[in-house]
């Protein structure tokens, strides 16, 4: 039964996607009358002009030019014309080392201020006004006072995935239940061994949880970001693509960027599935 | 009795209540148990038994007073003192061996795994888990849980059990059979048992003494009844004992009106001499404390069964 609806879930969504891409391709279709012009003038008003052509790319020109993309993913012509798969490499290389650091920082950090009701009141409001600040806020002062584009562009990552990290492994290790807490009184065991194999397992599902959502919101920065410092990486490659007018382009980036955050968020779905335990 | 592994000495608890005023639970309570002895303690909800049980095991402490272990005062938890917890508290985490290799590891910090291991298993077979060592507490019934909860408890070979209503939340016949091996148990490893219960039969079943508590706040320790039942009881034939419903119908006396108006009733009551009631048992005292020892005597009675 399950297996049958998982079948047919599936043909569905090739269904969805075949009328998608149908009518897309439909809708892109020339249409427009071509007026008569002189060839000197043809060649400045480039294809919808000359032969009414769409202005926007369809399904087959994004196929095929994702195709020349996925053929050449490494290639490196000058700083302005990299593969996608450079691109790509340099946001996620810049969103991992970002939260990387934010992990490093947030969930010790998470751990005392979850362990201490002091250290959990005093810190609260410092926390309630920094979290909603939107990440790019920070941006002008990360740049004046680092002095480094790309170094800024991590830095706004580590401070955007750093909230919800922090409030889940406070929220985790605050809410670890009492009676396994007592166990552990009772076996005479110490903070740091309680620390490790009481309070981290129990409260590791709920810290996973809050790093799967810090993933998702620093690879939603990072192209804001990127389109901000310039440069290099994926965020930067749409907003060049969309100075060169190139709308496919545009297409295939956001189609990727689409497909990364997927597969981000499956990596730390798995992880959370790792640590989670039935009651 | 001049043998006294635990005593309980004048503890109070009080909570900061609404508008500067403190709600008393209990107060200067006196308690003493001997070495061996199997004490259940019966009473309605809210009068502070869990409280009790707490203090005694450390996780709490007393607003007043003191409780002596072995001669000595305590202060905060000790592997001497193991807890069995109503809702067996196990790690869902950890698989069943996990579980009381835990203890095991952190009673005896240098053993190695296979020490650890092998230490578990003995008592992983004590409450009859043997085969389900790998399951994780997720895949046990409640009364498995609970066993779990035992060995564990019974793995750090400690010098008391403290038991809050470990049964309460089983089917009766998981719970027959629990109390047939803790009883068991205890009697083989000699030992001191503190426990709470609402189930006035498993109380007469296990327990040496009988403490009764009246509702709180402002709970006192009523009356310990000895339990007048043979060492070698049973469980089925429990019931055919000249003395069973004397003993069953004083409790259940206590718990349906004398809770509720004994503090009334009784101003004059010391709460350091407590009376030891004997049922149908004349002539035998066993004193709380070294002073004189108020006595009350019930008769026995036989409800026309032939003993």
């Amino acid at each position: 039964m399950t297996s049958s609806l998982r079948l047919r879930a599936g043909l569905v969504s090739i269904a969805l996607l075949a009328a998608f891409l149908g009518i897309w391709h439909l809708a892109t279709r020339s249409t427009a009358p071509v007026a008569a012009m002189s060839p000197e003038y043809a060649k400045l008003m480039g294809l919808t002009a000359t032969q009414g052509k769409s202005a926007m790319p369809g399904p087959l020109d994004v196929g095929a030019k994702l195709w020349e993309h996925l053929k050449r993913p490494f290639y490196d012509n000058g700083p302005n014309d990299k593969g996608l798969g450079i691109q790509l490499g340099y946001s996620i290389a810049r969103v991992g080392l970002g939260y990387l650091l934010a992990v490093l920082v947030a969930i010790p950090l998470g751990f005392l201020i979850g362990m201490s009701p002091l250290l959990s009141k005093a810190l609260d409001p410092f926390i309630q006004v920094l979290k909603p600040i939107s990440p790019l806020a920070w941006m002008p002062l990360a740049l004046y006072t680092i002095k480094d584009s790309s170094i800024s562009a991590i830095f706004v990552i580590f401070i955007c995935s750093i909230w919800p990290m922090l409030l889940n492994t406070v929220f985790g290790v605050a809410s670890v239940r009492k009676e396994w807490i007592n166990v552990a009184r009772t076996l005479e065991v110490g903070t740091l061994r309680r620390a490790f194999t009481v309070i981290l397992p129990a409260a590791a599902p709920t810290i996973l949880t809050g790093m799967r959502i810090s993933i998702g919101i620093a690879w939603l920065v990072i192209v804001a970001a990127e389109m901000l410092v310039g440069g290099t990486g994926i965020g930067y490659f749409v907003w060049n693509e969309w100075n060169n007018l190139s709308i496919t382009n545009v297409i295939i980036a956001i189609l990727l960027i689409g497909i990364v955050g997927m597969l981000l968020d499956q990596i730390l779905a798995r992880f959370t599935r790792m640590v989670t335990f039935p009651e | 009795m001049t043998n006294k592994f635990i005593s309980i000495e004048g503890i109070a608890k009080r909570y900061p209540g609404a508008s500067g005023a403190t709600t008393t639970v209990f107060e200067n309570l006196w308690l003493s148990m001997a070495r061996g002895e199997f004490c259940c303690v019966i009473g309605h909800s809210g009068c502070g038994k869990t409280t009790v049980l707490n203090i005694l095991a450390g996780l709490d402490a007393p607003s007043e007073g003191a409780v002596i272990v072995d001669g000595q005062a305590i202060s905060g938890t000790s592997l001497d003192r193991a807890v069995i917890f109503q809702s067996h508290a196990l790690l869902p985490w950890r698989t069943v061996l996990g579980n009381v290799g835990y203890a095991v590891s952190s009673k005896w910090r240098k053993w190695d795994r296979a020490k650890v291991k092998a230490h578990a298993q003995t008592f992983i077979d004590l409450v009859g888990l043997t085969g389900s060592e790998h399951k994780r507490p997720s895949e046990l019934s409640g009364g498995m849980k609970q066993r779990v909860g035992i060995a564990r408890a019974l793995s750090i070979t400690p010098k008391m059990m403290l038991m809050d209503e470990p049964f309460s939340a089983l089917d009766a016949l998981t719970r027959g059979t629990l109390q047939d091996e803790v009883r068991r148990i205890c009697l083989e490893t000699g030992q001191t048992a503190f426990m709470i219960t609402h189930d006035v039969d498993e109380a007469i079943y296990l327990a040496d003494k009988i403490f009764l508590m009246t509702n709180g706040p402002g709970a006192v320790l009523a009356e310990v009844v000895e339990n007048p039942l043979p060492r070698d009881r049973g469980r089925t034939d429990l019931h055919r004992h000249p003395l069973y419903y004397a003993l069953r119908n004083h409790i259940i006396d206590f718990l349906v009106t004398r809770s509720k108006t004994f503090t009334a009733e009784k101003p004059d009551h010391d709460p350091r001499n407590v009376p030891v009631v004997h049922i149908g048992k004349p002539g035998l005292t066993i004193a709380s404390s070294g002073e004189e020892q108020r006595q009350t005597r019930i008769p026995g009675t036989n409800p026309g069964l032939t003993a």
